[in-house]
């Protein structure tokens, strides 16, 4: 797997949706997460990645859409 | 080393269900339990203001550890939602106990502040002798601001938290704390003069997942205890789920986290207090209880202290 099929995996796990969101679409507005299930995802992300993500970059906007979690994550790969 | 000698706590009568509230923001009742573990919380009369409360919740705290406020050496007041920038109202509240003359400090921290008061209370005991920390807030002037806003105005309540602590024994000696600030999220959860409560939900969630667990690991693992050997952890009331979450990431059973916040909804910085109170009252600590309290809130501003 790639790491967009990696992250869409995490996605679809953490909202239990089996369909895929688009690549830019916000994951908040579209109903994929919410406030609760950010974190979920974020542990998952950093599990999966072998990453420890600092508190510093925890913010939402970066974990917004698809596209928006791999250039970070691939930033700090 | 300092302890705690006893709590106190002061709700208004007035009980505000989700029903009434979801009326007025086009939302159903169940969906506000659902999102926040809260089914009730109590408003202030307008006749009460945050000094007011804290003097309810601090005369009950001294009639509890059997004193009188001229036993008070100095007073410590949290209160986000205080009526005015200047005086706060610490001063006010150590003249309505008639203990003018001691100091009597502000703490305009919001959630966090009755932990941090607690934290700096145990250092300046041995100075100052009994330290009376109060944590008062009357948010539901924010709460109920147009246009009110649905992820923001059923979430709070009004109510008032103290606790005493002294130099000398009492039911729990404070072992240590651990407290945390970081600025570079302020403008996450913020309340400006004259203006609707600012909350970035998502970001005060993500944020307090990670901090809350965290903090509590590093006073417990400095201190060569573990999660396990809590007896009860005294949290600030911010969300049925988060609270949750906090239990299931240092692996507890969510029962080990005392909560009231179904029926008093969020009183940022008074509600670890009211908690403590209550949980003081009934069961109470018995010998060897080891007991954590932790909150998270605006600034970010967190901690943990640990007491047995």
């Amino acid at each position: 797997m790639d790491n967009r099929e990696r992250i869409l995996a995490i996605v679809r796990k953490v909202s239990d949706k089996t369909i895929a969101p688009d690549p830019d679409q916000s994951l908040f507005d579209s109903g994929f997460l919410d406030s609760f299930a950010l974190p979920d995802m974020v542990g998952e992300l950093e599990r999966e990645f072998g990453i420890k993500i600092p508190d510093s970059d925890l913010h939402p906007r970066k974990f917004e859409s698809i596209a928006r979690i791999q250039t970070y994550l691939e930033s700090r790969m | 080393m300092a302890a705690i000698k006893a709590f106190g706590a002061y709700l208004p009568s007035r009980v505000v269900t989700n029903s009434e509230l979801a009326a007025r923001l086009d939302c159903e009742s169940g969906w506000i339990l659902d999102v926040s573990g809260i089914e009730e919380r109590r408003y202030a009369d307008p006749s009460e203001s945050v000094a007011s409360m804290g003097v309810a919740a601090a005369q009950q705290c001294l009639d509890h550890a059997g004193i009188t406020a001229a036993d008070v050496g100095m007073i410590l007041v949290s209160s986000g939602s205080s009526e005015r920038r200047f005086p706060g109202p610490a001063s006010a509240i150590a003249h309505a106990l008639n203990i003018d003359g001691v100091p009597a400090i502000d703490l305009p921290i919001a959630s966090a502040g009755g932990l941090f008061g607690m934290a700096i209370a145990a250092t300046l005991c041995a100075v100052h002798g009994n330290v009376l920390v109060i944590a008062s807030e009357k948010m539901s002037p924010v709460a109920m601001r147009e246009p009110m806003e649905r992820g923001v105005a059923p979430l709070f309540g009004d109510g008032a938290g103290a606790c005493l602590i002294g130099s000398e024994t009492g039911p729990a000696g404070i072992i240590d704390s651990v407290l945390h600030s970081d600025g570079a999220f302020a403008e996450d959860l913020r309340l400006d003069f004259d203006a609707p409560l600012a909350m970035n939900g998502r970001s005060v969630i993500l944020q307090a997942s990670r901090k809350l667990p965290s903090a509590i690991g590093e006073l417990l693992e400095k201190n060569g205890r573990t999660a396990q050997s809590v007896r009860v952890f005294l949290v600030h009331q911010a969300n049925q789920n988060l609270m949750d979450r906090v239990a299931k990431a240092l692996d507890v059973e969510a029962g080990r986290f005392y909560s009231n916040i179904r029926r008093t909804g969020n009183t940022s910085s008074a509600s670890m207090l009211i908690a403590a109170a209550e949980w003081w009252s009934d069961p109470g600590p018995a010998a060897g209880d080891l007991i954590c309290f932790a909150a998270f809130g605006a600034g970010f501003h967190w901690g943990a202290l640990l007491a047995s």
